[in-house]
């Protein structure tokens, strides 16, 4: 014990130290947590990761099986897919980061609005809430793409529209719960105003679940982006994301398999790391939520 | 002088059902009276004790007070100044003149906040700038016996005891001319509940703050207080100097609290005054005098009449028919 440095042993008793503890020592949260670095880190540095421009047609040849040239094969333009698959990936994580920011700071927002605030107001945000929630995602996208046109921009917007109820129910319920709380209370007698209440006492209460919440809901707007490119309505062509991969392999599948295998792959690695990632962290944050014990 | 805090007639309503609801199911008054013409003022420096069963509206009388619950009628002065109905901004400079515990200690601190934080939140929110927050919340820690190095300390690493003089340090920060404590001792050890009497007692004495006490803890009353109002159904039944009181209850409820109060002498003759049944509901108050119901010496005229407040010489008045003083 003697030689372990003063700072090291200070993180490991630190909060963050004993929580990172804990994830690596969850061999789920740990696998979870290499996967989801996996495609992190490839889209960070795909500029030097990829082995080809992901664009350029004919590369090699067309609809090649994999090889040491290109390791995923090549599509119906002989593009390397494996440098697609890496540059979709930086565009599925864009969409996906750019959704939960907006989803989670309008829905937090909204939320605290809701449960705050007067009667009629939560009334009015919670039709709304079920007004959007009624409507199936993608049937709900298809109309906004017919209005707006597809593109990135689009998805990130429907996406962000249909995830802000689920963000805003979960703190309204907390808001309204801890409103009455005793601490609640003894700040509005002290005379705290309500922006104070909400941003230093109720907030920091609610958005521990939140977090778990927005990191399980990575692969479900990874995989709304690549539903939606597939069906030609989100990403535009030549811009590779894994759901254009899966549509321009799809018309070969019979004799060439492995551009859909290639665009399904990454698709299942970030729906398993994000749900282990954040199966572990809600372990780890929120032990009353385990459900084998 | 003027009174620090004065009470008149006050009345605080909640509704039981929505305006909608009552209209369509021909309630006329879908309205309760949780307090219900109070009046009572405390001088600068003076200890008040409020008793009453659970549900009696001691509670809600000091929210009201606080600003937390709308004020249906009546006053509240604050030095001659009324606050009821006053909100936001127009409230502030009174809420820095009084300051409110709440019953549980750990409960009614921020669970995220240091104690340096919450101590700290007084002047945070009143803005005061001009001090050395550190060196303030030191001084407060000191006052209530706690050291500096519980500034570092979250709510749930403190025990009731330590909860509860956090709470008080807080009360104290911006130097109140009054203090509400409900329940001051509510869920701690008997030894620690003393301590924090003594404590109160002890900065009374070096600050000269007036205290209002909530409780139900009699023997509370009888050590800290100087007069004592006794609350029943949203209404006082009984008040004045805590030791007359004691000494010759005039209310039959009065005396039914106070032979239930256990006495710590073996040899002392039990005298139990039982009363029968439970609290009647706000929704249907008895008729004539509200005790009649479960008042041992209740008459004819109780259930037809309702008393009014008599005097038993000074500042001592009740509300019956027939006082045990007179005729008991």
């Amino acid at each position: 014990m003697a030689e372990v440095p003063a700072a090291g042993r200070r993180f490991r008793e630190t909060a963050l130290g004993q929580h990172l503890g804990q994830l690596l020592r969850d061999q789920l949260g740990l696998l979870g947590l290499v996967l989801v670095l996996l495609v992190v880190l490839s889209a960070l540095f795909a500029g030097w990761i990829a082995p080809y421009d992901p664009l350029k047609i004919y590369a090699g040849p067309r609809l090649a099986p994999p090889s040491w040239e290109h390791w995923f094969g090549t599509d119906h333009l002989g593009r390397d897919i494996l440098s697609r698959v890496i540059a979709g990936g930086q565009v599925a994580l864009q969409v996906a980061a750019a959704t939960i920011a907006a989803a989670l700071t309008l829905g937090i927002a909204l939320g605290l609005l809701a449960g705050y605030g007067p009667e009629w107001l939560d009334n009015l945000l919670l039709l709304l809430f079920d007004a959007v929630r009624s409507f199936p995602v993608i049937i709900f996208a298809l109309a906004v793409v017919t209005l707006l046109g597809p593109s990135l921009y689009t998805v990130i917007l429907v996406v962000t529209i249909s995830s802000v109820p689920i963000y805003a129910r979960i703190v309204r319920t907390q808001t309204q719960a801890m409103k009455h709380n005793e601490f609640i209370l003894a700040e509005r007698a002290m005379g705290a105003g309500p922006l104070r209440i909400l941003g230093v006492h109720i907030l920091p209460n609610v958005v521990g679940p939140l977090l778990i919440l927005a990191s399980m809901d990575v692969p479900l707007v990874i995989a709304v982006e690549a539903g939606l490119s597939f069906l030609g309505m989100g990403v535009r062509p030549p811009t590779p994301s894994w759901g254009t991969i899966l549509n321009d392999g799809y018309n070969y599948i019979r004799n060439s398999p492995w551009p859909v295998i290639a665009g399904g792959i990454p698709i299942v690695v970030v729906t398993l790391g994000f749900t282990f990632l954040g199966e572990a962290l809600r372990d780890i944050f929120d032990p009353k939520l385990r459900k084998d014990l | 002088m003027t009174a620090l805090l004065e009470i008149e007639n006050l009345r605080v309503r909640f509704p039981t059902m929505g305006p909608l609801r009552a209209r369509l199911t021909g309630v006329a008054d879908p309205w309760i009276d949780a307090v219900c013409g109070v009046s009572l003022s405390i001088a600068e420096g003076e200890t008040l004790g409020l008793v009453g069963e659970s549900g009696s509206g001691k509670s809600t009388l000091a929210r009201a007070v606080m600003g937390l619950v709308p004020v249906a009628e009546g006053q509240v002065r604050v030095e001659g100044r009324r606050i009821d109905g006053l909100g936001g901004q127009a409230l502030a400079p009174f809420r820095r003149r009084m300051a409110m515990m709440f019953q549980d200690p750990v409960g009614s601190l921020s669970p995220r906040l240091t104690v340096r934080s919450l101590v700290a939140e007084p002047f945070r929110i009143h803005g005061v700038r001009d001090r050395d927050l550190d060196a303030e919340v030191r001084r407060l820690l000191g006052l209530v016996g706690l050291g500096p190095d519980f500034a570092q300390r979250f709510p749930h690493q403190l025990s009731g005891g330590q909860a509860r003089r956090v709470g008080v340090a807080r009360a104290l920060a911006l130097d109140p001319k009054l203090i509400i404590a409900d329940e001051p001792t509510a869920g701690l050890d008997v030894s620690v509940q003393g301590e924090i009497l003594n404590l109160l007692a002890r900065l009374q004495g070096e600050i000269g703050v007036a205290i209002l006490i909530i409780t139900h803890n009699l023997n509370v009353v009888r050590h800290v207080t100087d007069r004592m109002a006794i609350m029943y159904l949203g209404r006082f039944v009984e008040q004045g100097a805590t030791g007359q009181v004691f000494e010759r209850p005039h209310h039959p409820y009065t005396e039914a609290l106070l032979s239930a109060n256990p006495e710590p002498d073996p040899d002392a003759v039990l005298n139990r005054v039982e009363i029968k049944g439970e609290v009647p509901s706000l929704l249907r108050r008895p008729a004539g005098c509200e005790f009649h119901t479960r008042c041992l010496y209740a008459r004819e005229r109780c259930s037809s009449e309702a008393p009014a407040v008599s005097s038993a010489g000074g500042a001592h008045r009740y509300t019956c028919h027939f006082p045990l003083g007179e005729n008991g």
